[in-house]
């Protein structure tokens, strides 16, 4: 079934792409196989990561960037994250709101996703999405983040170009994105620069940028009025150069690397995981469990030893 | 990573009244049901909403309307379902419906009617209860 679904996917079938994300978010291993079948139709697509505060304007300046980006005949994922409400587990999910008019474009596909506990900004599932959308021929794939405050810089990890938005009147000293996520941004974005104070935002954050830089590659700060598609062309641009920047330097064979050896490791890693808990899943293995529990409640072996029981009992 | 299935519903406003207080009403007592709501705001055409169907991949589709329209509206949101392919696809919906239309809407798939005074817990039961449960099968 799972070859069936990825044929119809790579032949532009929405139906299938969107069967199959689910698989893939849901973790099922309709997923895991889609994936592999993927894996070599992959690589194509420029990610775009999109994160600022709540309330900066993510969502309008995502769809005013991707009718940028069709007018200029490039085909779009976009992944738009929002946050899973702690107690009830649920989520309302509203990035779409911002851009549904894209929706009846053929060459649009949107996807909202829930953090579903995950605390980086991101869905667990969020570069599968992206690795699915890449093989599915998106041009450009923009994955907006979760209102994040100073410390959700995964998306850097995610994406080739990360945007990072501020606004003006957000706090005197930029407060809204004070070191952290600012050190992730490769393009500085004031959004809602019609407002007053934008010019005195965008001098703070050039006068942050001074304080040090990557070798190669001077951050543009870009005044915006997304609402308005104003100085989306020069972002658009802005982006372009970017990827220009990263194919020419060798940053985006490095970054390859790099996002590979996280991949592989966090998925050894989960395996590994999954292998040990397949053990404890057995009385025998529930056994073994609860007699280390109790040699460590009874501080008769430390918990460092007792895991390296529980794994090498797992072969 | 762990298996993990949630409901996920749409709730949406076709048409052109421009009041969303119950489809937001409803949207945050799903969300605290524990499923994953996308809410797609007013104004929506048919084609958007059953666009963002497929694309959401949802398993229920919920359409909030007062201005009337229902019987215009609701039958365009399934034909332009048909045509991606989502007929199975759980509908509902909620708003200002003449009690005479219900057989009608419920000729079209529409087997959850919720009107005004509809406590948010029966409509959380309905969507639980009618979802398909794609933990165990799964389709295409």
């Amino acid at each position: 079934m799972t070859d069936d679904l990825v044929a119809r996917l790579l032949e532009g079938d929405k139906r299938a792409l969107s069967r199959v994300l689910s698989f893939v978010e849901n973790g099922r291993p309709e997923g895991r196989a889609a994936m592999k079948a993927l894996f070599g139709r992959t690589g194509h697509a420029h990610i775009v990561g999109i994160t600022g505060p709540t309330g900066s304007g993510k969502s309008t300046l995502v769809g005013a960037l991707a009718r940028e980006y069709r007018s200029r005949g490039r085909t779009l994922g976009i992944v738009a994250v929002d946050p899973t409400s702690p107690f009830s587990r649920g989520a309302v999910l509203g990035d779409r709101i911002r851009m549904q008019e894209l929706t009846s474009d053929p060459g649009v596909f949107i996807r909202s996703m829930a953090t579903r506990g995950a605390l980086g900004g991101l869905a667990p599932a969020t570069n599968d999405v992206v690795t699915v959308l890449d093989a599915a021929h998106k041009d450009v794939i923009i994955v907006e983040t979760v209102g994040a405050g100073q410390d959700e810089v995964e998306v850097a990890d995610t994406a080739h170009t990360t945007i990072v938005i501020s606004v003006p009147g957000a706090g005197d000293e930029v407060q809204a994105i004070k070191a952290g996520i600012l050190e992730i941004a490769d393009i500085l974005v004031v959004n809602k620069s019609d407002q007053p104070r934008a010019d005195i935002t965008a001098q703070q954050l050039h006068a942050y940028l001074n304080l040090g830089r990557e070798e190669g590659w001077e951050v543009p700060i870009i005044k915006t009025v997304a609402i308005r598609a104003q100085g989306i062309e020069e972002l658009a641009d802005a982006i372009d150069r970017h990827r220009g920047f990263l194919e020419s330097s060798g940053r985006l064979e490095e970054a390859r690397r790099q996002r590979a050896r996280r991949q592989l490791l966090a998925l050894a890693q989960e395996e590994l995981l999954a292998r040990v808990l397949a053990t404890l899943a057995t009385a025998e293995g529930n056994g073994r469990l609860e007699a280390l529990v109790e040699a460590i409640a009874r501080r008769e072996m430390d918990p460092h030893t007792a895991a390296e029981r529980l794994i090498e009992a797992a072969g | 990573m762990a298996e993990e299935h949630k409901i996920k519903v749409i709730i949406a406003k076709p048409g052109l009244d421009g009041h969303d207080r119950g489809a937001k009403v409803v949207a945050r007592a799903l969300r605290d049901a524990g499923m994953e709501v996308v809410y797609t705001g007013i104004r929506q055409t048919p084609e958007m909403i059953a666009e963002t169907a497929l694309q959401e991949d949802a398993d229920a589709v919920g359409l909030s309307i007062l201005s009337g329209a229902h019987l215009e509206l609701f039958p365009r949101v399934v034909e332009e379902l048909q045509k991606r392919g989502m007929e199975d696809v759980v509908l509902f919906g909620g708003g200002i419906i003449p009690h005479e239309d219900l057989p009608k809407l419920e000729k079209l798939g529409f087997k959850g009617i919720f009107g005004p005074g509809a406590s948010t817990l029966d409509i959380v039961e309905w969507v639980r209860k009618n979802a398909p449960d794609r933990g165990a099968a799964s389709r295409s």
